[in-house]
């Protein structure tokens, strides 16, 4: 009850202030009236009654300050005007507003960018019904596997799926699920689009419901593909067909195999991958017909697929990994592959399976990007934190060009905690303006920077947005950033006794030591984390510098890859070559080409082939390493990519079918496998899962090149010729080192193979720009640290360029007897900047030891490079001082211009 | 003792004023002179506190204020008891009673 009228009472007050403000007046000066007659009538003159009554009464501003003190509605409206005084600073003072409002935007604006990525990649929970009883089913610690691997999530072959489908206990649906690539193209260049394999109970389990005709059904499953279409995401249907409600029933085109549309998903759904969206879904029954012979299903040892499943209410995520351990040994025993060997099925038959929460969805993206996304993250809270030191270090240059005011105030009988209140308003004031334009910068600044995660042939896709979560980081980061700046130069500006300011005259009462020593603790910090945000910058920069100098053994530039595809021709293992062949000649014809190739594996694309290798002609091997990458290629291939020949000679036409088998091997092969022997005149077999391959003769030794990435260790690599092959591919990735114009070489080449055969697909890709790919979480890391490098240091500098300049502001008279007395502009500036020499010192000193501290969580991201290496912390330091002694010269030059005579008259 | 009152404890200060209040609307004033008259000059009350307690008691609902001439022909503001402040004096002065006579035999059992 009292409490309402409480609230009504100040309503009242806030919304009628003016009338109850004048009703307070009119009262005061009632009682003082009354005051004043009384004592008059007592006998006092008027003049005496009317002091007496002044001073009985006290300062009628107080009295109502009081009055006001007691509701409220004055705290809301103080706060109001505090805000309000505030913004009125801040408008006289645009260059510290600006400074500091950019600042603190930059400082925050990075934090958040980066949070909201991280949110996208790690954080948040998928956008599908109740995601938290989602449960990823997979092998627990699977060190090794033997078979063939074609997706990004090769947890399970399709014969486990099946047992563990009709097995498991622990959840309610079940699905399986593999991404790939569709190429939707009828003819000619490839386009390929984001493809999922899925199983029926792909869109149930993940509650997903259908935007346009019906999605598949567990059922689905059971009726061998006899209603088997394709599903579209909601955004691919928009983006490929203007979201035209009739697609349902027409064909999409799926490796050159029509397929009839049969739903499209709903609008939010992207999938179970985080980073990455679908645009088409299709049946796994579907695969065979799509894959032909490369099928992964109809084969035992391939492994293409993951799977996930929805708790059974009551269930958890470990009880259903219990009870899938306990069907284990079963599951694998039934989905033994017959092709393997004894020691592969050892392997195979210990497997147990396992399941993890899998709520927030599934990601490879999480293992390459999640530390270093961390990593950026803590680098940015140094940037804001180094703002953070900058801007308490201007309001405590304001606080003491505000003392006055502050002691007047004082004086007049505010409350130390008034005015804090009123200096924390202004704090906050900054802080929230700072916030705000942060929010608006984040937002893109993480759109580019998901962006720069994409290339040509994987193109990611982030859900970035404000969830609460980004909100409620920001706002943290505004309020833990308004208390760092804020406070101490609060306390600081109040702490003064009125009296003490008001009779200073001239020079500030802030010359005190330990006012001035805040300030440089201050700089000294904010030159120390600098410190550490450089060496951490140059450590990335080296080491991207060391990667993209780094010899891989082969040319990287102008070298172009065509992948001609020619399944459609159905020709027969013996037809394979020869057409490779003869695509291979007609390139080589093609004016301006110099040399040209066919290699299964382009070096550095992230493919690779590993075999077992066993030296000479019969016998076991001894030991368990004898694991050799392996490449099949044409003649010709070592002289497309100059890679030198040390020993023997290159394939040529006689190394065919029927002939000897032929190898050429690498540098560390002949290291590793047979040190010190003439390796022309070695031999060795390949073992495969069930059989071992007859004798392959080394005709010839190339130096060592680099295999699957730039960061690999060389490793022993074997090369055989592609004639020679047991299985050759239904397509011909061609290198092809030209000096023509790249648009007329791809239009010669797309001519080249239609006249060869219209049925053929061609996807292009320059070497060079693989190889960038490659290098592009580095090239992130050294971008960002570099930004983040460059921002700290000028910070620096300008917190530096603050302090020394308020020295030199505060020295004046110093300065100016010296200067009476004889000394020179050259003693003054070297006596300027021996205060910045200190300053630089300790905080080099300082950050060197937090450098060398923290250095070490980036090892594992640095080629070639320690984290404690010499030659980045010198580099670093020349710099920041460069900066730094640049920053103070230009205050220590104006106070050796000072002239003497006005810096005494100032006294 | 008969100079300034010493600790006029929060509590005490709203009840004198709603005791003055008892009988007559007073205003601001008056209720200064009369808890002074009626203390014999040993509370002397401020503005400073007299003020912010009346908001304080007029929020809580224990008064009222209405603009009447005074007896000068001026306009004042004048303070009434409402039923609920009547209802807290009486609370507060039985509550005050038995305080005072229990401080009042301990410090007599004391000597």
């Amino acid at each position: 009850m009292s409490l309402l009228r409480n609230l009504v009472g100040g309503l009242r007050g806030l919304s009628r202030k003016r009338q109850v403000e004048h009703e307070m007046d009119e009262e005061l000066r009632g009682y003082l009236d009354a005051a004043v007659s009384e004592k008059m009538r007592r006998g006092m003159s008027r003049d005496e009654a009317l002091r007496a009554a002044r001073i009985e009464m006290g300062g009628a501003e107080s009295v109502k300050e009081q009055i006001r003190a007691v509701s409220w509605e004055s705290v809301i409206e103080t706060l109001w005007q505090d805000l309000k005084f505030g913004l009125r600073l801040l408008r006289f003072n645009t260059s510290f507003a600006a400074a500091a409002i950019l600042s603190l935007a930059l400082g925050i604006g990075a934090n958040t960018a980066i949070f909201q990525l991280l949110d996208a990649v790690r954080l948040r929970t998928l956008p599908v019904k109740k995601p938290q009883e989602l449960a990823r089913i997979a092998i627990d610690h699977r060190k090794s596997a033997s078979g063939h691997f074609t997706s990004r999530y090769s947890d399970l072959t399709y014969a486990m799926w099946q047992q563990i489908r009709s097995q498991q206990q622990g959840f309610s649906n079940i699905f399986a699920w593999g991404p790939t690539h569709f190429n939707t193209s009828p003819a000619g260049e490839v386009h390929n689009v984001n493809g999922l394999w899925v199983s029926g109970g792909f869109f149930q389990t993940l509650g997903v419901e259908p935007a346009l005709g019906s999605l598949l059904l567990p059922s689905d499953d059971e009726q061998e593909c006899a209603s088997a279409g394709a599903i579209l995401s909601y955004s691919y249907w928009q983006r490929e067909y203007g979201g035209q409600r009739d697609v349902i029933g027409r064909k999409l085109t799926i490796s050159r195999h029509p397929l009839p549309i049969t739903g499209v998903a709903a609008p939010d759904f992207y999938g179970v991958e985080v980073g990455r969206s679908f645009d088409v879904a299709v049946p796994l029954c579907t695969e065979p017909l799509i894959e032909g012979d490369d099928s992964q299903l109809k084969s035992r040892i391939g492994w293409w697929l993951a799977a996930m499943g929805r708790l059974k209410p009551g269930w958890t995520v470990e009880r259903a990994a219990a009870q899938l351990r306990a069907i284990s040994p079963g599951i694998f025993q039934a989905a033994l592959p017959a092709e393997f060997n004894p020691a592969n099925a050892k392997n195979f038959l210990q497997y147990k399976l396992g399941a993890t929460a899998a709520g927030s969805g599934i990601s490879d993206l999480r293992q390459q990007f999640e530390d270093p996304l961390w990593l950026l993250l803590a680098l940015a809270g140094l940037v804001l934190l180094i703002a953070s030191a900058n801007l308490a270090n201007l309001l405590l240059a304001r606080a003491s060009a505000r003392e006055k005011e502050m002691g007047m105030r004082m004086a007049m009988g505010a409350s130390r905690a008034r005015l804090m209140r009123q200096l924390l308003a202004e704090s906050l004031l900054l802080a929230a303006i700072g916030a705000a334009f942060s929010a608006l910068l984040a937002r893109n600044v993480s759109q580019v920077l998901a962006t720069s995660l994409s290339t040509q042939h994987d193109p990611l896709f982030f859900d970035i947005g404000m969830d609460w979560r980004v909100l409620g980081f920001t706002t943290a980061l505004a309020v833990l950033t308004c208390i760092l700046f804020g406070v101490a130069p609060a306390l600081h500006a109040t702490s003064l006794a009125p009296s003490a300011v008001l009779k200073e005259t001239g020079r500030g009462a802030t010359q005190g030591r330990s006012r001035f020593g805040l300030r440089r603790i201050l700089v000294v910090s904010q030159i120390a984390l600098s410190l550490t945000l450089l060496v951490g910058a140059l450590l990335f920069a080296r080491s991207l510098n060391n990667l993209v100098k780094l010899d891989p053994g082969f040319r990287r530039d102008g070298i172009l890859v065509a992948d001609i595809d020619f399944t459609a021709r159905h020709l027969p293992k013996e037809g394979r070559v020869a057409f490779s062949d003869e695509l291979l000649r007609r390139v080589r014809a093609i004016p301006g080409v110099e040399a040209a190739s066919t290699a299964a594996i382009v070096p550095l694309s992230g493919d690779g082939i590993g075999r077992d290798v066993l030296m000479g002609d019969t016998g076991e091997s001894e030991g368990d390493d004898h694991v050799a990458a392996f490449n099949y290629v044409s003649p010709g291939f070592f002289d497309t990519l100059q890679t030198s020949f040390l020993a023997g000679r290159d394939f040529d036409e006689h190394d065919r079918t029927g002939a000897r088998n032929a190898a050429i091997v690498n540098e560390t092969f002949l290291k590793k496998f047979a040190a010190g022997k003439d390796p022309l005149a070695m031999t060795f077999r390949v073992r495969r899962m069930n059989h071992t391959s007859a004798p392959y003769q080394i005709i010839g030794m190339v130096r060592d090149t680099k295999y699957r990435e730039l960061r690999d260790e060389l490793g022993p690599i074997v090369y055989t010729a592609r004639a020679q092959n047991e299985n050759p591919a239904t397509d011909a990735q061609i290198l092809i080192r030209s000096r023509a114009p790249l648009a007329s070489l791809l239009s010669a080449i797309k001519t080249m193979a239609s006249q060869a055969d219209p049925d053929t697909d061609i996807t292009f890709s320059s070497f060079h720009q693989m190889i960038d790919d490659g290098l592009l979480r580095d090239r992130l890391m050294a971008r960002l640290s570099g930004f983040f490098g460059v921002l700290a240091a000028l910070l620096a500098a300008i917190g530096l360029y603050g302090v020394i300049s308020y020295m030199v502001e505060r020295r004046r008279n110093e300065i100016g007897i010296r200067m009476a007395l004889g000394a020179g502009q050259q003693s003054i500036i070297r006596l300027v900047l021996r205060e910045t020499g200190l300053l630089l010192a300790i905080g080099l000193v300082t950050g060197v030891a937090l450098a060398l501290a923290t250095a070490k969580t980036a090892a594992s991201m640095l080629f070639d490079l320690k984290p404690t290496d010499v030659l980045t912390y010198l580099l670093a330091a020349l710099s920041l001082s460069a900066v730094a002694a640049l920053a103070s010269f230009l205050p220590a030059r104006r106070a050796a211009r000072l002239d003497p005579m006005v810096a005494l008259r100032n006294e | 003792m008969a100079d300034k009152p010493s600790g006029l404890v929060q509590g005490t200060l709203d009840m004198l004023i709603l005791k003055t209040l008892e009988l007559e609307a007073r205003h601001g004033y008056g209720i200064a002179v009369r808890i002074e008259q009626i203390s014999k000059g040993v509370f002397q009350v401020n503005p400073g506190s007299l003020f912010p307690a009346f908001r304080r008691l007029e929020r809580a609902g224990w008064l009222k204020s209405e603009w009447r001439d005074t007896e000068n022909n001026r306009r004042a503001k004048y303070y009434l008891l409402t039923a609920q402040g009547r209802k807290q004096l009486k609370g507060e002065t039985r509550e005050w009673a038995r305080q005072a006579a229990a401080i009042a035999r301990i410090l007599e059992a004391e000597s």
